[in-house]
């Protein structure tokens, strides 16, 4: 095995309410696919032993924190890894209590797929519409139900199917890329690495060979050349004349393919010049595209600097200083409230922000719209107009997950207390 | 030409690493780039280089000095600061011993591991340093797990797990007031594997006791210990040859070697593939002392 030939990283986000196998689950990929070192898993034995288990309790696995394992709960995100010979994975693993909103919203943003579990003698609870309005919110492209302890309901199909109609009927009100179910028993394997000879009923891919084979490169937007400027490479080696021109405009792709050649145009100025070269991190490249960070060198010297956007003249995100969003509040420290100054971070600018109006508290079980909510509190989900010191270069978040998106920041506490998603219209109504 | 846009793992892993780098230099006043000289800081290190090309490295480099170290180590450090013509400040900690920050333990177990906090939380007051790189990966220990990939430290240098920033997309929160400072990991989401494949990938220079190599150790508590003077072998801990290599890069008191005939790059990631031991558990005494050791050392303000 080798993971340079490896291709490509999976990123995903579990979600599921208390006890219903997150933790199990996740040991069981992380063991199945041999991620757990010997070490690690004696520890896990001793403590399954001196808690009188009779088994190894896999989930012991992923309790990080003192505090976790005391509470017996998880309290924050936390990141695993494992990796078979088709794809390395991150695994965002975010608790599911009610108050964590916070955590999945998190693990959610930089995910290209989220698992929620539903245990299988509960069927579809609220926290279930929550975990896939959550999904839908935050644009994961791809969401797996995995009904989960399919061995205590007799691995019954009825019971299966009737979930899946429930949950079916329920994501057609909500905007799903991607929906696969898939029924498993995380305690016993089925279905989770290998397929199930219990469920033989179920003709699908086993979890993990969905997670190996599902189609992410797409997911990327590859049409609107969107180019956020982080950094201005300007070498001044006096010794070096060779490099005392040189000037590149450093970041990372977030739309788009650029080539050397292309007419690009520089936002704000609105002047348009051509890209000559791209330097990739072992030097020039013909290409570049989203997630690559590279370098770019233009024919015109245009005063560019961090905060600016390079994008195509015939394709630019728009400018607006009035932004409309849906927002996810992360603070209990005090509620968001219309006229709330906050600082707004968007791609590799920083400005301040005035919230204009809260239009509607969004109940993320529900679906239900308080147009007369006063703040939202920790947790809490609705759709905000904010008006920007000074021009942003944006997309849609629905169009573009880097150019859509921002985090709002409380300049008394320096706090990261929202999570913002663009959406049209930009009016300033 | 590729035509479907497509990225390997160490590609991605890579961006994304940049990425990181690229806007904290942006964003703070006076980052700097902590450099063990092990594996992991090799790799960041390279980073740092390729981000700002062909810009030298904006930043200055840092080593946390124990006074324990391996020379090999410690060699292969001043040659690579050398050719990447950065400046090099070392935080002793004999001069924090000397000072009277901290006391030195005693006894068999005596290390000078946690120590190291205090001088290098001393180093960061001192030349104000507002950020500072690590190298340290998510997947090396639980703790790890958790922490953010840029890490808020108060006024004490100290980490709070239950009050983190939520880390949403690729917009890191950089606002700090004085006195506070963040930890930053590029390869948070980096494996042992992966950092073995890039270090192959480029071609990347490693201390010699990376590689399979004749050393006088002896066991204590399961692991293989340098017979150093820092490691104070006791008379039931009996000396002897072996073929050894390194996994991590620590304090010469408490990093153990593993048995080992891997010579080349390519033998060690062959090695590394079958093993069914932690780094961290096969290596580290200052990670054996209880299940939060290193929670608790992180909290203090450690690595
Ligand atoms: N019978 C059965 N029990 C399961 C299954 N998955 C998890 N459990 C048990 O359900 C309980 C809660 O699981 P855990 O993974 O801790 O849930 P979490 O709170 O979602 O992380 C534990 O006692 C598990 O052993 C399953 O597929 N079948």
């Amino acid at each position: 095995m080798n993971v340079t030939k490896r291709m490509g990283i999976l990123r995903f986000a579990t979600a599921g309410s208390v006890d219903d196998g997150k933790s199990t689950l996740i040991g069981r990929l992380l063991y199945d696919s041999k991620s757990i070192f010997e070490d690690q898993l004696a520890a896990v034995e001793r403590t399954s032993a001196e808690r009188g288990e009779e088994y190894a309790d896999l989930a012991l696995l992923t309790d990080g924190l003192r505090a976790e394992r005391e509470q017996g709960i998880t309290i924050d995100v936390a990141y695993r890894y494992f990796a078979t010979p088709r794809r390395s994975f991150v695994i965002a693993d975010t608790p599911g209590h009610l108050q964590y909103t916070r955590n999945m919203v998190t693990g959610a943003s930089g995910a290209d797929l989220a698992i929620v579990l539903v245990d299988a003698r509960k069927g579809v609870l609220e926290q279930s519409r929550r975990h896939a309005f959550l999904t839908t919110l935050l644009r994961v492209p791809h969401l797996v139900v995995a009904v989960n302890k399919m061995d205590l309901v007799g691995y019954d199909e009825a019971g299966y199917e009737r979930i899946k109609d429930e949950f079916t009927a329920f994501a057609t009100r909500l905007d799903i890329g991607d929906l696969t179910f898939v029924p498993i028993s995380a305690l016993h394997g089925d279905n989770v690495v290998e397929r199930s000879v219990n469920m033989p009923w179920y003709d699908g891919p086993s979890l993990l060979h969905h997670l190996e084979h599902v189609h992410i490169v797409s997911d990327r937007n590859l049409i609107d050349v969107r180019f956020p400027v982080q950094y201005v490479i300007r070498p001044h080696k006096s010794d070096d004349p060779g490099l005392h021109d040189y000037r590149g405009y450093a970041g990372q792709v977030a739309g788009g393919v650029l080539r050397p050649g292309d007419e690009v145009v520089h936002l704000g100025s609105g002047l348009t010049t051509t890209i000559t070269h791209i330097d990739g991190p072992d030097g020039p490249v013909p290409e570049a595209f989203p997630p690559m960070s590279v370098t770019l060198r233009l024919a015109d010297d245009i005063d560019i600097s961090r905060g600016d956007m390079i994008a195509r003249p015939n394709n630019r995100p728009e400018t607006a200083q009035d932004l409309e969003a849906m927002v996810c509040w992360l603070t209990a420290d005090r509620p968001l409230s219309p006229r709330m100054k906050l600082l707004v971070k968007h791609t590799t600018s920083t400005a301040k922000a005035l919230v204009k109006e809260l239009r509607y508290r969004l109940d993320v079980n529900t679906l239900h719209r308080d147009e007369h909510a006063g703040g939202l509190e920790l947790n809490e989900v609705g759709r905000i107009s904010l008006r920007v010191t000074r021009p942003l270069f944006v997309d849609d978040y629905a169009r573009n997950r880097l150019t859509g998106a921002f985090i709002l920041i409380d300049e008394a506490t320096n706090a990261t207390v929202g999570a913002g998603m663009i959406i049209g219209p930009r009016s300033g109504r | 030409m590729r035509t479907t846009h497509l990225l390997s793992q160490l590609e991605i892993l890579e961006a994304e690493s940049i990425q990181i780098i690229r806007e904290i230099v942006a964003e703070f006043e006076r980052p700097v780039l902590l450099f063990s000289g092990g594996k992991d800081s090799v790799v960041l290190l390279r980073l740092v280089e390729k981000a700002f090309r062909p810009a030298p490295i904006p930043c200055p480099v840092m080593h946390v000095d124990t006074g324990h170290n391996f020379p090999e180590v410690l060699a292969f450090r001043d040659r690579r600061v050398a050719e990447l013509e950065v400046r090099l400040v070392v935080a002793s900690v004999q001069e924090s011993i000397d000072q009277g920050r901290v006391t030195e333990e005693t006894g068999r177990r005596a290390s000078r591991n946690r120590l190291q906090t205090t001088t290098l939380l001393d180093a960061i007051e001192r030349h104000r340093f507002d950020a500072a790189f690590g190298g340290a990966r998510r997947d090396e220990e639980k703790a790890r797990a958790k922490e953010r990939v840029v890490s808020f430290r108060d006024e004490f240098g100290q980490w709070d797990p239950k009050s983190q920033r939520p880390e949403l997309w690729n917009l890191f929160n950089t606002r700090i007031r004085q006195a506070e400072h963040v930890r930053v990991f590029p390869l948070s989401n980096w494996t042992e594997l992966d950092v073995w494949e890039y270090i192959r990938r480029d071609g990347l220079e490693l201390p010699s006791i990376y590689f399979a190599h004749p050393r006088t150790v002896f066991e204590r508590d399961g692991m293989l210990l340098d017979d150093n003077p820092y490691a104070h072998r006791d008379d039931d801990e009996p000396a002897f040859e072996a073929r050894v290599r390194y996994r991590t890069v620590g304090d010469a008191s408490c990093t153990g070697a593993v048995m080992s005939t891997a010579a080349t790059l390519a033998e060690v990631i062959e090695e590394i593939q079958v093993t069914r031991v932690s780094e961290r558990g096969q290596t580290r005494a200052d990670d054996r002392s209880g299940e939060a050791a290193m929670e608790d050392r992180k909290k203090e303000g450690y690595f």
